[in-house]
Parts: structure tokens; C-alpha cells; sequence
């Protein structure tokens, strides 16, 4: 039986691993940090159905559990290069190489860095934070303003780094307008009093239960919802955040100020993604990995031998990838 | 702030044999910072500068008002570089910011289009028999300053803190908006957070204000002000600027293009007429430097000769804070020792004599 190496523990390569573990092969896990699931680890609840990000942590956890599984974490793989005809040789940071017949990229993607878009203040005013960072308040039950008090007012910009010529991401990150919609939600939850205010350019609710959690956050929660980009925030004198901006369905400017403005921040590919896809020439677009064909062969890649699942090959939900692994996982399988 | 970008955001800019290009209006209504920056690069830091006398305007100003067609102004600026390149000169400093603006939008153009310079070359030699070349580099003033303000620094009588309180001068800066807003990339700092004035102040002891309509437009805006109608959106963007700044209490305003310096120094005389209202403390305004006033008051130069009484908000109480000496006498003197009239009080305004 040929040995199968997995690049990246995240939902989509411990899925696959799984799967391929209960279908009796024996596969390497390699994870460049000291735990799995590094990007869903501090989120609080999962759109649309409001999961426990935690409860989902712990059953891709479980999955783990299966002798045919080698974990290697603190494991960061910077090399891919084919080796013979048949295999691979895999190389980590510290210089250690292994040898694999079939490899599964699952690299995955990180965060758009908010402080590219200087412009709206990250890492300047304390009252801006990214949606991750709201992620933790939530999940901690502590949304609070810089200077430790319940906001009167939570600001949500869409598309920080997604859709935007000026990051040079012009694609959609596809997750951000339904988190900003859940995100909201919980801050009414958690902070009935305070004001929610989404700015967006066009609120994408493609997924299933989507536009009704959107409905409900306007009918139940009153969460308010403006069709203009923000141009820049800036500091006030009392510590909030002040953001200016255009509602393009009144035609008109608009200034506004709030105690924290929420930077839904897109993805991009991770560095190992860039890393690996440029060393095993399956360079896609925005330093994404490329499958063969995104309809029919999307888990294939243009070597034999070598596959790709969820994240590193473009924006996908946690649901989107988790099924990507399992179809890359009977993609490895059914080749042999 | 916790994090400052515009560190990361330099430019190149000449280290000496500059050719100086003087603005249309600063001579006007800033008459001592011309003179004081050619003072500072040539006996300060020693550096070569050139002032033609044969220079004209880059049309700017008629340009952003849409008077003067764009040909015009490649074939005014081609003959602008003709006269650098005739005195043998390849690194152009222009002083005012919307010609240095206009120099970077015409070499833009001609990069990007070389048909448009050879018009323009063809324009220049029908016009005048005169060629030109594209400078190695453009900087603007500021920029230069802003290159050796450590270099001044050891030279300098004077720092940027209240002797009174001990405490750094609280300044506001207000870039030009044609400095980086049109090409980001051309301003230290680009356009977000300029780092040229704000590097100047911190180098020289100060902090810098950062205030909510920090990037705000000063208020000339061009059409906002030279069609007389529009001129109460001038005076409503000023007055946004001031409402925000004012709770910082800021020392002084430094800017570094004539506009700005002139709707923020002017405009507060303006606005105390017809509202009665000051955003200082004390009612004296808040005085506007251009940073080559600044850089001469810290070097000790006089102020009077920098021309500061020439401006509507009086320095006074910023050069007692610093403690920079300076003779109430000579203010209204001119060069003879004559002295001249003194300006009309305003209503509101406070002035010294």
C-alpha cells in the first residue's frame, strides 16, 4: 500500500486523513504548529446555525484518535520536489526530509494582514480590531471598547482586504459577509444596547440559511445595515474611532463615530500554500494552489501523485472544506 | 499610536546640486521661506542650489482649475526643465507643492505615453528653440529637510519643547494634498500617514497631533475658492479641520504647501470675524509655519526677517513658549529700518503690536 503524506492539520486535511485512516491506509500528518486546527481554535459560534466552534474542534479532534494516523506537529514543510517517478520528498524547515508516494496539500490560507489598509487604522487605534479579534470577545463573552467598557457602538466593515485593488485581492473571501451578519448577532446578544451598523458593498448570502440570518439580524436584532465602503477612520479625543464614508444608495457622505470598528478581514493564501504551490509548480492565482479543473478534477493536480484540498486552492467555508477533504480523500484512494 | 507605517515608506531624494523652482504665491503671502530654505541648504548644510531668475510658473494653479489646457502645461513644465538642464542641474526641487504635484503627473505621462513628450519637446523647440531633460530626481523642499533634519539638528538654538512646562510643542501637520495624494508613492510616507513633516517635528523635539480630519483638505481645494461662490465650501472645510483639532490644543499648525499654509493662517482670521470664535485658549489663533520658517526660527534666525508678522495669526505666543529671542521693535521695520505701517486690528482676532 503506498504511504500518503497530508500537509496541513487543518478541518480539511484531518478530514481527509480520516477518511483515508478508515479506509486502512497509513497516513503522515504534518502540521507546522504545536496543535491542529489553529484557524478555528478561537472561534466562538459557526454560521449559519450557530455550532460551537469548540464542539466542532473537539469532533475533528476525535477523528484523530485512529492508529493509522502519525501526527507530526511542530512540523512546518518548506520543501516539495518529486523524487523518482513515483514519489515525493517532502523537506522541513530544520532540514529533515521524508519520502512519500502521494501527498495532499492542505496548507491552507491566513488571515488578510489589516494593516496593509492603513487607511482604517489597524494596529494604530486601539478601537479598531479585525473579525477575529471579535471572534475572541465573543467567544469570551467580553466585547469591550480600548477603554475596557461595553461599546454603545460596533461598526462592521465588509471586504478589508477582499475585492479590493488596492491589497490587490480582487477576489471575494466568500465567509465575511455571513460573519459579519453573526457577528452582529452576538454582539445584540451579548451587548443588547449597543448599535450594530454593517457597511458593505453588496452582502453576499449564498449559503443555506444565510439570507434568513440575515433577515433576522435586521427583524429581531435591529442590526442596521449601509451600501458604502469605508474611506478612512481616525482616532478621536476620547478614544473612539471616528470613520468616514458613502452611503451609495442615499448619494450621500457620511461621518460616523463608533467604539469599535470591526475589520472583516479576507483570506489569503497561507504561507506554506505560496511556499509549496510555487515549489511543486501548481501556482493558481493570489498565490493559491491550482487544481486540474474546479468542476470535475478539483483535488487533482497537474503531477500525478500530488493533491489539493480546501483552503489553499480559494476562500472556502469550514463545511466547504471539511467536504473537500473527504473528496480529496476518495480522489487518493480511488487512484491506486 | 502604537504603530507607525510611514517609517516603512521613504523615497529617494538628491543628496546636493539641486535646482531650486520658486512658487507663484509664497513670495506673496509667506515672503521669508523662499529665502530661508535657500539659506539653510546653502550655509546650514552646504549644499549646492540653483535659482534661476529666468523661471515662470508650472501653471498649476490654472491647470487644477481647468483654465489651461494639459499641452499647455507639459510645454510650460518642458521649459521649466529646459532652464535646469541649461545650467547643467538634474535633481529639480520645486517649492510649491502643486507644481511638484504637476512635475510628477507630467513625467507620469510621459512614461507612460512618450508620444506626449515628444509633443511636447516638438512644442518647446517651435516656441522657444529650447530641449530639455527629465530630471533624475524630483523632491520636493520638504522633502530635502526632511532628508538632513538630523544633520540641522546639532545646529539648531532651539527645540520643539514649552520651556515653561518642559513638555514637547503639540504640533498639528497638514500636508499639501498634491504632495502624495496623487502619487502615493513619491511622498515619505505616502498618502495615508506622511512621515515628512512629522519626522521633521518628532526629530526636533516635538509630538505630533493626530487628529480626526488629520488628511481633511485645508479649504483651497482650487475651485473651492478661486470661484468666488464656492467660496463657503473653502471656509466650511477649514473650519471642519479646526473644530477637530482644537480639543488637542495644539501649539502650532506646520505645512508645506502655500495653499494650506495660507486658507489655515487666513481663515482663522476669517472665521473669528464672523463667529467670533477662536480655537486657541487665549484667542491668539493657532499660528501656521511653514516648515522652513520653523526650520530658521530653530536655527535662531530672526523672525521678522523669516517674515512671520506677515502672517494673519501672530507667532508671539509660540516663540515665547520656545523662548526663541526676537525685538518687538523691528517687526513692522523693513529692510531700511523704516518702519512701516502697522496692519489694522482685527475685532476679534487678538494681535501684538
Amino acid at each position: 500500500m503506498k504511504s500518503i503524506s497530508i500537509i496541513g492539520a487543518g478541518p480539511s486535511g484531518i478530514e481527509a486523513a480520516s477518511v483515508l485512516a478508515r479506509l486502512g491506509y497509513t497516513v503522515t500528518l504534518f502540521e507546522k504548529s504545536s496543535s491542529p486546527l489553529k484557524n478555528i481554535a478561537d472561534k466562538a459560534f459557526l454560521f449559519p446555525n450557530f455550532a460551537a466552534a469548540g464542539d466542532i474542534v473537539e469532533l475533528m479532534n476525535k477523528k484523530l484518535l485512529n492508529s493509522n494516523i502519525v501526527q507530526r506537529l511542530d512540523t512546518d514543510i518548506v520543501g516539495l520536489v518529486r523524487e523518482g517517478d513515483s514519489g515525493w520528498k517532502l523537506t522541513d524547515a530544520k532540514g529533515a526530509s521524508y519520502y512519500s508516494d502521494l501527498v495532499l496539500l492542505a496548507t491552507g490560507y491566513t488571515p488578510f494582514d489589516a494593516h496593509r489598509k492603513e487607511e482604517l487604522g489597524y494596529g494604530i487605534y486601539e478601537g479598531v480590531v479585525t473579525s477575529l479579534e471579535m471572534e475572541k470577545m465573543i467567544r469570551y463573552d467580553n466585547i469591550v471598547t480600548s477603554l475596557g467598557e461595553k461599546p454603545r457602538r460596533v461598526v462592521f466593515l465588509q471586504c478589508v482586504g477582499s475585492r479590493d485593488e488596492k491589497s490587490g485581492n480582487h477576489y471575494c473571501s466568500k465567509l465575511c459577509c455571513v460573519t459579519a451578519v453573526k457577528q452582529a448577532i452576538e454582539l445584540k446578544k451579548q451587548v443588547p444596547d449597543a448599535e450594530a451598523y454593517i457597511f458593505y458593498m453588496d452582502l453576499r448570502m449564498w449559503g443555506q440559511h444565510f439570507e434568513e440570518l440575515y433577515r433576522q439580524s435586521q427583524q429581531d436584532y435591529g442590526v442596521r445595515y449601509i451600501r458604502g465602503r469605508i474611506s478612512e477612520a481616525s482616532g478621536t479625543f476620547d478614544g473612539r474611532v471616528q470613520i468616514k464614508a458613502e452611503d451609495t444608495l442615499m448619494g450621500l457622505p457620511l461621518k460616523m463615530t463608533t467604539d469599535l470598528l470591526v475589520l472583516m478581514v479576507g483570506m489569503e493564501a497561507s504561507e506554506g500554500t505560496r511556499c509549496l504551490a510555487k515549489a511543486a509548480g501548481i501556482c493558481g492565482d493570489y498565490g493559491f494552489a491550482q487544481s486540474v479543473d474546479p468542476h470535475i478534477n478539483d483535488c487533482c493536480t497537474l503531477h500525478d501523485g500530488l493533491f489539493v484540498c480546501g483552503s489553499c486552492k480559494r476562500p472556502m467555508t469550514i463545511n466547504d472544506v471539511i467536504n473537500d477533504g473527504r473528496a480529496a480523500a476518495v480522489a487518493i484512494a480511488s487512484r491506486q | 499610536m502604537q504603530k507607525r507605517f510611514w517609517n516603512e515608506y521613504q523615497k529617494e531624494i538628491a543628496d546636493d546640486h539641486f535646482f531650486y523652482e520658486r512658487s507663484c504665491i509664497r513670495q506673496t503671502f509667506f515672503p521669508g521661506s523662499e529665502a530661508a530654505f535657500l539659506r539653510i541648504v546653502r550655509d546650514e548644510l552646504g549644499k549646492d542650489i540653483c535659482d534661476n531668475p529666468h523661471q515662470h510658473t508650472c501653471t498649476g494653479i490654472g491647470y487644477h482649475s481647468d483654465v489651461v489646457p494639459f499641452e499647455t502645461t507639459m510645454t510650460v513644465v518642458a521649459r521649466l526643465f529646459s532652464l535646469m538642464t541649461e545650467c547643467g542641474y538634474e535633481n529639480y526641487v520645486p517649492s510649491c507643492v502643486t507644481s511638484f504635484g504637476v512635475f510628477s503627473e507630467v513625467i507620469e505621462k510621459w512614461e507612460n505615453d512618450p508620444k506626449l513628450m515628444e509633443q511636447a519637446r516638438q512644442f518647446l523647440w517651435e516656441a522657444t528653440k529650447r530641449e530639455f531633460k527629465i530630471p533624475k530626481n524630483i523632491a520636493h523642499p520638504s522633502d530635502v529637510i526632511y532628508k538632513f533634519r538630523f544633520d540641522l539638528k546639532p545646529k539648531m538654538k532651539y527645540q520643539l519643547v514649552n520651556r515653561f512646562t518642559g513638555k514637547p510643542l503639540r504640533v498639528v501637520e497638514h500636508i499639501g494634498c498634491h504632495y502624495a495624494k496623487i502619487f502615493p508613492e513619491r511622498g515619505i510616507g505616502k498618502a495615508e500617514f506622511p512621515y515628512v513633516l512629522a519626522g521633521m517635528i518628532e526629530a526636533w523635539g516635538g509630538t505630533v497631533v493626530d487628529y480626526p480630519e488629520r488628511r481633511h483638505c485645508c479649504g483651497f481645494g482650487f475651485r473651492q475658492y478661486l470661484v468666488q461662490e464656492n467660496r463657503g465650501y473653502s471656509i466650511a472645510n477649514t473650519k471642519k479641520k479646526f473644530q477637530s483639532m482644537e480639543p488637542y490644543e495644539p501649539d502650532f499648525i506646520l505645512t508645506n504647501c502655500p495653499g494650506c499654509n495660507m486658507f489655515l493662517d487666513k481663515w482663522q482670521y476669517t472665521i473669528s470675524e464672523m463667529e467670533h470664535k477662536t480655537y486657541d485658549k487665549e484667542g491668539f489663533g493657532i499660528p501656521v509655519l511653514t516648515y522652513e520658517e520653523l526650520t530658521g526660527l530653530l536655527l535662531g534666525y530672526d523672525p521678522w526677517q523669516l517674515g512671520l508678522q506677515l502672517h494673519q495669526v501672530q507667532s508671539e505666543p509660540l516663540l515665547n513658549k520656545i523662548g526663541i529671542a526676537y525685538n518687538p521693535d523691528e517687526k513692522y521695520k523693513g529692510i531700511s529700518g523704516r518702519l512701516l505701517q502697522r496692519p489694522e486690528r482685527p475685532s476679534c482676532l487678538r494681535v501684538f503690536n
